[in-house]
């Protein structure tokens, strides 16, 4: 099988079996290692990607459910000189990680909470990044993060 | 350099960011299953389904013959190539004198499983699909056997080991029980308490991983592997499993996400990759699901105690007796007989004078996943009784929760506890005054009336902890039954142009070493932190290790580096000495540079560096050239991290719903080099601390020994928008013996905040009538908890 569909801005086309998962797409075929796996039940979040505009768990879809479609991992977040995305500097001025095996996740999830909620609270940020899950930061520093971040890419 | 003139130097107290991050926000983070290797076969582990079973035969005839197979091994296998069983680390002598049971943990099942998730078969295919299908096809035929899975049934539950019929690892004692029996003869109250501190699971976010290889061309192993002290990996697993030469084998510990301690211990998946990369001349790698951890991790807690406290009429504590009933699971993990004693019954006096105390611990085997060391080890079981049974009598005797502890506070130093330790430094009442300051439990009184005015329940909590860290003089841990030095190792590489690289046997998966420890050796030598680079977790690079947990890093691993850093600078002084033409006595040193006393001559650290490597103008008859000095740094004693936290609850009486509103930390961590990271480990404490309390539990099932909790979506973990923003303060009285003055700051979160939130529970509960409640206090268990008092 052979599915064509855009990543990071580039087009590209991937031959793998019929029921080969987006993420596994990602991490083995294009050796895209940003993207982790953190369970086996679409509960962590640490595979999140943004497909179309929208966050995805990549370990709960299929690779030719994204033929055609654009897809952004977090090595499509930086710009191409490496300078970091507003997010992903507020996490680092936020410390809003730790180990970074959940961070790529959930940078993902935050760049598209503030995308459509530019505005949001605290008890709305802590809401929406429901879905993803961290063992180390206890949260309250992501959540620091993402507003600044949030400010930062209004701005 | 002392404890005092360390923490005056530049960048000493900044929140630097981290230097680590970068790679993990761009996702170039090298986690052990992001390494692909040519040559790359993959593994699967075939488990046992029962928790407790005879194996009457294994068929691998048709996986064999399966696509892609290239080896598959069962326990026969190893037993033929004279593979050991995995060694426990810590041995444990049993009351009568005699040394613990200790039953073989073969790294493949020999003829009985013992949990559900042992290991039985390891089938290793070209692609994981192939290996995972092949797997489906062996055929292991079990004779059942009856199971036990809870701790207070394991005496009379079936055996699992023939060393031990009726499943007692050991019975361990600490104090001086006719004392504690005299001094509850006089007393004037007993306040008496039974609690179960519930079975956790870990999961760091990064489940295990490994690859094994070698190399027949140099007769190398290596080992790629998610573990937080890989020198300790390949010691336990060259010397006492597989009988290799240590300078043959390479451990790896790359970017680990997460370890939490269950990524301390030589697992059997570890030995089994680098064993049969021989075998098969391939790369091996296994990943490990999450279901898969769920069932293979080591777990914590899961102790059921008794506990009694004899106080006069003030209550003042007179004396401690506990006795505590262990799970260790079905084989002895690494650290795990240390856990329910070494590191819990030794804390039990806690912060207070209590002049008596007695423990005594039955340590047993049952048929779950092997329990050992999780965040905080024996340290939060000892402070979640204490502080609970301290709260229990506070309200017996119609004092303040606050007023019980001031009244029994340590306030002399250094302290010697009944039970061991001596304490060097400390300040109770300081930490216990800022946290009620930040918690400001003088409005509790309206806050809760404002919740009753919306028909919720309010309560308060205290939680007076104090941990044991820095693990340990290595003589004394000897002493105490462990098997390995509790040293660590620093190597501070200067190179010609005065940058640094610094080799440390400590181990970051989070923890942001590569950070803190470079602030070390930039303040210490005057450069940018951007100057320094620090390296960890490779046997092949950094010289030897002991690894991170325990809190032991920054005051262990950046002690032994501030040794490395005093060898520099001596010999720096020298070289300086001899280019100004100045006696070595005369030569000062400070902010990178280094002067002749008296004078304006001075000389920049870059340029001293370049002397040592291009030693035209150098004293080369008295000195060698070169910059580079490793040191070991045995501490001489723990450090004793202590705070305060205080919780408030509001519970509906209801739904028995009940979410944490206000959290107050005060800690007192000693001297903090990076306020950004340490706040940033006390806030990840504190969420696994409080999910223990309210949401995290391990459950199996008791008919059948299966696991009831084995994915993310019947183990609560918490989330985002579980818990409040925390309050974080700081009380600071320097450790007295590491040229720091750190104590540890890791598991501080994770020790206090358990008993905190259980006794604002029990405090928003007491109106009606309940109790007694035991972790977590699910909305479910408080529903219950307020029917039965009805």
């Amino acid at each position: 099988m052979s599915v064509a569909f855009h990543i990071n801005g580039k087009s590209v086309s991937v031959e793998a079996a019929p029921n080969t998962l987006l993420v596994q797409a990602i991490r083995e075929n294009l050796k895209l290692t940003g993207t982790h796996v953190g369970c086996d039940t679409a509960q962590c979040g640490a595979c999140t990607v943004i497909v179309d505009g929208d966050p995805v768990k990549s370990c709960n879809v299929l690779l030719r459910q994204v033929e055609g479609k654009q897809v952004t991992t977090i090595e499509g977040l930086a710009k191409p000189d490496g300078s970091l995305h507003p997010m992903q500097a507020a996490f680092k001025e936020c410390h809003g990680l730790q180990c970074g095996y959940c961070t790529t996740g959930m940078v993902m999830s935050a760049v598209d909470l503030c995308t459509k909620h530019p505005n949001a609270t605290e008890a709305e940020i802590r809401e929406g990044l429901e879905g993803n899950l961290c063992r180390c930061t206890g949260y309250q520093n992501i959540v620091k993060a993402v507003q600044q971040g949030a400010a930062a890419m209004k701005a | 350099m002392g404890a005092s003139d360390f923490s005056k130097l530049p960048h000493i107290g900044e929140s630097v960011r981290r230097k680590e991050d970068y790679r993990f926000l761009t996702g170039a983070g090298q986690y052990t299953d992001d390494i692909d290797l040519a040559n790359m076969t993959h593994c699967v582990f075939v488990r046992s389904p029962h928790a407790h079973a005879s194996i009457k035969s294994i068929n691998k005839k048709a996986a064999l013959a399966a696509p892609g197979v290239v080896g598959i091994y069962d326990g026969q296998d190893v037993a033929a190539d004279n593979v050991n069983g995995l060694p426990c680390g810590w041995l444990i002598t049993d009351t009568s004198g005699q040394p613990m049971k200790e039953p073989p943990h073969p790294i493949l099942a020999q003829g009985k499983v013992r949990y559900v998730g042992d290991h039985v078969v390891m089938v290793v295919a070209e692609t994981l699909e192939q290996a995972k299908n092949a797997a489906e096809l062996i055929e292991v035929d079990y004779d059942v056997l009856p199971s036990v899975v809870d701790v207070r049934d394991a005496a009379k539950g079936p055996a699992l080991h023939d060393v031990a019929p009726d499943n007692h690892c050991y019975k361990w004692a600490i104090g001086d029980k006719a004392q504690v029996d005299a001094a509850f003869a006089n007393a004037a109250h007993i306040t008496k308490l039974d609690l179960i501190n519930n079975r956790l699971v870990p999961n760091p976010m990064e489940p295990r991983a490994a690859i094994g290889s070698f190399n027949r061309a140099s007769d190398e192993y290596t080992l790629w592997v998610s573990n937080q002290n890989p020198h300790v990996e390949r010691l336990l697993m060259t010397a006492f499993v597989l009988g290799l030469p240590e300078h043959k084998v390479r451990v790896i510990a790359p970017d680990v996400g997460g370890g939490f301690g269950s990524k301390i211990y030589l697992y059997a998946e570890d030995v089994c990759l680098t064993w049969a990369s021989k075998k098969l001349n391939r790369n091996i790698k296994w990943v490990c699901d999450r279901s898969e951890a769920f069932l293979s991790d080591a777990h914590g807690r899961d102790h059921a105690s008794h506990a009694e406290l004899a106080m006069d009429k003030d209550g003042k504590f007179l004396a401690l007796k506990v006795h505590t009933n262990a799970n260790l699971g079905a084989y002895l993990s690494t650290f795990s007989t240390a856990v329910p004693t070494i590191l819990y019954a030794t804390l039990l006096a806690g912060q207070y004078t209590t002049p008596q105390v007695y423990v005594e611990v039955d340590a047993w085997f049952t048929n779950t996943a092997p329990v050992d060391a999780y965040r905080g080890a024996g340290r939060p079981e000892a402070t979640y009784l204490l502080e609970r049974i301290v709260s229990r009598a506070a309200w017996e005797m119609g004092l303040g929760q606050d007023e019980i502890r001031q009244r029994n506070f340590i306030t002399s130093f250094p302290y010697q506890t009944p039970v061991a330790l001596q304490y060097d430094i400390g300040d109770y009442p300081a930490c216990m005054n800022e946290a009620q300051k930040l918690a400001d439990t003088a409005g509790f009184a309206k806050r809760k009336a404002e919740s009753e005015a919306k028909g919720l329940l309010r309560g308060i909590g205290y939680s007076s902890y104090i941990e044991a860290c820095g693990i340990a003089p290595s003589n004394i841990a000897g002493a105490l039954g462990a098997r390995a030095g509790l040293f660590e190792c620093g190597e501070v590489r200067v190179h010609p142009t005065g940058s640094v690289t610094v080799f440390t046997g400590s181990h970051s998966h989070g923890q942001g070493h590569e950070t803190t420890f470079a602030q070390v050796v930039a303040s210490r030598l005057g450069i940018p932190v951007e100057n320094v680079d620090v390296v960890h977790g490779d046997t092949g690079r950094v010289p030897f290790g002991m690894g991170t947990y325990g809190s032991r890093s920054i005051s262990v691993g950046g002690a032994a580096i501030m040794r490395a850093l005093d060898k520099i600078e001596a010999k720096a002084k020298k070289i300086a000495a001899h280019l100004m033409e100045a006696s070595d006595a005369d030569i000062e040193f400070a902010n990178g540079e280094f002067s002749v006393k008296g004078t304006d001559k001075k000389i920049p650290f870059g340029q001293l560096a370049l002397t040592a490597y291009v030693p035209h103008n150098y004293p080369l008859d008295k000195l060698e050239p070169g910059l580079n000095e490793t040191a070991f740094y045995d501490p001489t004693n723990f450090t004793f991290p202590a705070g305060t936290y205080i919780a408030e609850v509001e519970i509906n009486p209801n739904t028995g719903e009940t979410r944490v509103d206000r959290f107050t930390a005060v800690d007192d961590f000693g001297t903090i080099i990076n306020p950004m990271i340490v706040e940033g480990q006390v806030h990840g404490g504190l969420v696994q601390g409080i999910g223990q309390a309210l949401m995290e539990n391990c459950v199996y099932d008791k008919e059948t020994g299966q696991l009831l909790t084995g994915s993310f979506m019947d183990y609560a973990m918490p989330r985002a928008d579980d818990f409040p923003h925390f309050n974080i303060g700081h009380v600071c009285t320097p450790c007295t013996h590491n040229p720091l003055g750190t104590k540890g700051c890791g598991e501080a979160g994770a020790i206090g905040s358990p008993p905190a939130v259980m006794n604002a529970v029990l405090d928003a509960l007491a109106p009606l009538g309940v109790k007694d409640l035991d972790m977590p206090a699910s909305a479910h268990r408080v529903w219950q908890a307020i029917q039965a008092a009805k």
